[in-house]
């Protein structure tokens, strides 16, 4: 099982940078398949139980991972996702950052509006996963794919 | 093929949900209850949702869609038994199930399509 990408672009933000000073744990998983959706959510569940976030706080990370894996899927085409277990001092938290190597999102103020899709969904996934996680960051490449980083800590 | 099972109790179908569903099953359930409720003259469906640890806008369009298409039939959805934390999430996420009607439980559902003597 390969999860490497067909080419890699190096993102770059300050919530990336952020996860490699606070990572102390990584799982890299595929995102191909309905199938790769239903495992990412079952590997997050078990990080912030681990970390003993309350079951509001595992819902909406959970989902929210749902939501940027399928959109990894259908928008960049499949990539891949890295799992983190991050610790900054006493605070414990879960990260994910979904990689693609796919078109890129030419407006991302935009993306981020809730209701605006190309993909005829619901339009919910970027703006609506940025409300369930604490920190929220993208970058975005045309033509060469997008990164987006999320970060969930346990109060 | 991997099913949710559709349960018939006189002219209601009840679904339980007790898997984590990935989207293909999401789709075939439309599929397979949209025909159950032509082939056995339904006039209500229930969705039991008590077993989802999470909804996010693609299972949520799915019931949504469900409840519209299940209308067009001439029958009435009720979803049931929604977790509070996943309610929390559904909203915050900007997904309010508009049109759905929904219950706390299975009983009260029932009692929502007036069908408290079955």
């Amino acid at each position: 099982m390969s999860a490497a990408l067909n080419h890699a672009v190096v993102f770059e933000s300050d919530l990336f940078e952020r996860h490699r000073h606070f990572r102390t744990d990584r799982a890299t998983l595929p995102l191909r398949s309905d199938e790769d959706v239903v495992a990412l959510r079952k590997h997050v569940r078990e990080r912030a139980v681990a970390i003993a976030l309350s079951l509001v706080d595992q819902t909406k990370l959970v989902t929210a991972a749902s939501e940027l894996a399928r959109n990894t899927i259908k928008y960049g085409g499949g990539g891949m996702v890295y799992l983190d277990a991050l610790e900054d001092g006493f605070r414990k938290g879960v990260g994910l950052i979904f990689v693609d190597n796919g078109p890129g999102i030419p407006d991302l103020g935009l993306a981020l509006r809730d209701g605006y899709t190309t993909g005829g969904g619901l339009g919910l996934g970027l703006g609506g996963s940025k409300r369930l996680v604490d920190e929220f960051d993208i970058d975005s490449r045309t033509g060469e794919g997008t990164a987006v980083s999320v970060i969930k800590w346990k109060r | 093929m991997e099913r949710i099972p559709i349960l018939r109790m006189g002219d209601l179908l009840l679904v339980t949900i007790q898997v984590d569903m990935h989207d293909r099953l999401a789709m075939t359930l439309q599929d397979d209850l949209t025909e159950r409720i032509v082939r056995d003259r339904a006039k209500g469906v229930l969705i039991d949702i008590s077993a989802l640890d999470l909804v996010d806008s693609f299972i949520g369009r799915m019931i949504s869609n469900t409840a519209a298409m299940a209308r067009v039939l001439d029958a009435q959805t009720v979803v049931v038994g929604m977790q509070p934390a996943v309610a929390i999430t559904l909203v915050e996420l900007g997904l309010t199930l508009h049109g759905v009607k929904t219950a706390l439980n299975v009983e009260k559902g029932m009692a929502l399509l007036g069908k408290t003597n079955l």
